[in-house]
């Protein structure tokens, strides 16, 4: 088995980051592989899967209701269950609270208004798989551009998964109204991580921040200990 | 049969959208202390019964048409007069 490891990345119709995701991943050590919306298996030997940013179906209902029903994410819910590693980033992120594998939902920016810049976030302590070999509190610079990134859940919820560690990014300032300042969340067995933020635009220091790197690094590292090879 | 499905930021939700439709209203002159903007989804259904094309709508509206987390819903369900 090669020892760079095989991640899916799926485009659905209205994805924009799938190309950059398969460049970025390719960069820091993976064999991506394009995986269709309608495809209903995931292709053999993945350690991975990823659900890029985009505008899945034009974000029309909410964003990410209707991708949820795409025929690949039964399978990627499989996966995701069995313990496979899964990002979804900004739209991906979005697609993974709607389905119900990540908590909270992604709503409208509280300023009403597309943000496009660099932030800063800190990694927090957590359960995340991919965020394993960073301290947390390490800073991370990356790009946001959104217009439905103010992740809410209800005082409950939200109770629950600060204590169990699902909370996996904060910004450093307040950008979208997101609760709590969070920038991206996990599910409870780490397996499975959302951000807003997009690690695939940020792996190289021509075109600013290269905070995703180390994102990326954790999800490639991910891939490998769920095939089963070493780097 | 038809069915209407009136979705709505739950109550205590923050609302920005509504937020600014009731700036701009008050803009404009007119007495507007809140506005809440939600949606509305028209079905026609090939049900028959009204009680089942209910309870049809009610899952619809679960698992796909509001989000429970920050949406409420409404449903009607209006049953067509046949004209002679």
């Amino acid at each position: 088995m090669s020892l760079r490891p095989r991640i899916a990345v799926v485009t659905f119709p209205g994805s924009l980051d799938d190309g950059d995701m398969r460049l970025a991943l390719e960069l820091i050590g993976a064999e991506p592989v394009p995986l269709w919306h309608a495809d209903e298996r995931l292709p053999d030997e993945i350690g991975a899967v990823v659900l890029p940013g985009g505008f899945s179906h034009g974000d029309y209902l909410r964003c990410g209701a209707l991708a949820k029903l795409a025929p690949v994410m039964r399978s990627v819910h499989a996966f995701a269950t069995a313990g496979g590693p899964v990002l979804g980033v900004c739209n991906g992120f979005q697609i993974l609270c709607e389905a119900g594998l990540l908590p909270g939902v992604l709503r409208a920016n509280r300023q009403l208004e597309y943000v496009c810049c660099d932030v800063t976030i800190s990694v927090e302590e957590t359960v995340a798989t991919m965020l394993s070999d960073l301290e947390p509190g390490t800073a991370l610079g990356l790009p946001i551009k959104h217009g439905e990134g103010n992740w809410y859940t209800d005082d409950e919820t939200f109770a629950e998964i600060a204590d169990r560690g699902q909370i996996a990014f904060r910004y450093l300032a307040d950008v979208n109204g997101s609760r709590d300042l969070v920038a991206g969340v996990c599910n409870e067995a780490g397996n499975v991580l959302g951000l807003m933020p997009h690690p695939e635009h940020a792996v190289d220091r021509l075109l600013g921040p290269v905070g995703g790197a180390q994102v990326l690094e954790g999800l490639v590292t991910a891939a490998r200990d769920h095939l089963g090879v070493a780097a | 049969m038809r069915a209407t499905v009136t979705i709505r930021p739950k109550s205590g939700i923050l609302d920005p959208q509504g937020e600014a439709v009731q700036t701009s209203l008050s803009s404009l002159g007119y007495p507007v202390t809140k506005a809440r903007v939600g949606r509305i989804v028209d079905l026609e259904l090939g049900a028959d019964d009204a009680a089942e094309a209910r309870s049809q709508v009610e899952r619809m509206a679960e698992e796909l048409l509001a989000n429970p987390l920050i949406e409420s819903f409404e449903i009607e369900i209006e049953i067509e007069v046949e004209h002679t």
